[in-house]
């Protein structure tokens, strides 16, 4: 292996920013968000076969700002490797790979993971209140 | 490997890659990482929908909505799907970005062990939702 201080390749500091390179960026900092995340499944699973008591304690973190945020965070990540993550099965089924379709679907992913998170929240809301 | 060295060794070339892993195998973290990407894209549009629903559940509700045998069993699949395509995916990050030999192996470990106890937890959890009485 090299010593010398060379750049490494992929050259971040030069490249100007776009969105493909944002949605690839952008599924590996989810997927590991979600990974995660997976403690919050544990937390919910587990309190509710211990019983009410300790179900009430991860409820009440769920529903303070604290677990708001994180729930909000993870929610999104979700969409957003969802749909990513589809696109990536597409793509390793060889469909959209011209550039305007890579550009197009690379959006598609970020406001469609906006939109999906936004529709998850509003019904939750509606549905539930802040409880 | 130098042809002189080479020489000087009786061992055949296929001695020298034996053990190094096998090029059938190459695929296997790729396809499984594929199969269960598959397979989560119902199962999260499930457990959306459950959890959801556990929003204005109290604890009975919830404890008899995970109860079902319908929702137990997608919930058992759902976890070990997530567990397994969260270790394969955070095996790749930890390779591409964990260059010291020892940081790399341990993390890789530990990942793993982490992924089985919290998917073991979340088995057994669910596994005394169903067949308790509570």
């Amino acid at each position: 292996m090299s010593t010398s201080a060379r750049p490494l390749s992929p050259h971040l500091q030069v490249y100007r920013w776009q969105i493909q390179m944002v949605t690839s960026i952008l599924h590996r900092i989810t997927g590991v968000a979600l990974a995660v995340g997976t403690i919050m499944l544990i937390a919910l699973l587990v309190s509710l076969a211990a019983g009410p008591e300790p179900y009430a304690v991860v409820r009440g973190f769920c529903a303070s700002w604290l677990g708001l945020i994180l729930l909000l965070g993870w929610s999104w990540s979700l969409a957003f490797h969802l749909l990513n993550g589809i696109r990536h099965l597409l793509q390793d089924a060889l469909m959209g790979y011209a550039i305007h379709q890579f550009v197009r679907n690379s959006w598609l992913s970020v406001i469609g993971s906006l939109v999906l998170t936004a529709a998850i929240w509003v019904y939750a809301f509606a549905c539930g209140g802040a409880a | 490997m130098s042809a002189e060295l080479h020489e000087a060794d009786l061992r055949t070339p296929l001695k020298h890659a034996r053990g190094l892993g096998s090029a059938k195998s190459g695929t296997h973290h790729f396809m499984v990482q594929r199969v269960t990407a598959i397979a989560l894209i119902p199962l999260v549009v499930w457990a959306v929908w459950l959890a959801l629903t556990l929003v204005r559940a109290d604890y009975a509700q919830a404890h008899a909505l995970v109860q079902q045998p319908c929702n137990a069993l997608l919930m058992i699949i759902f976890i070990i799907a997530v567990f397994w395509h969260a270790q394969l995916g955070v095996q790749v990050v930890i390779e591409d970005y964990v260059h010291t030999h020892w940081l790399a192996l341990t993390s890789q470990v530990l990942v793993r062990f982490a992924c089985v106890l919290g998917g073991f937890a979340c088995v057994l959890a669910v596994a005394r939702i169903a067949l308790g009485n509570a």
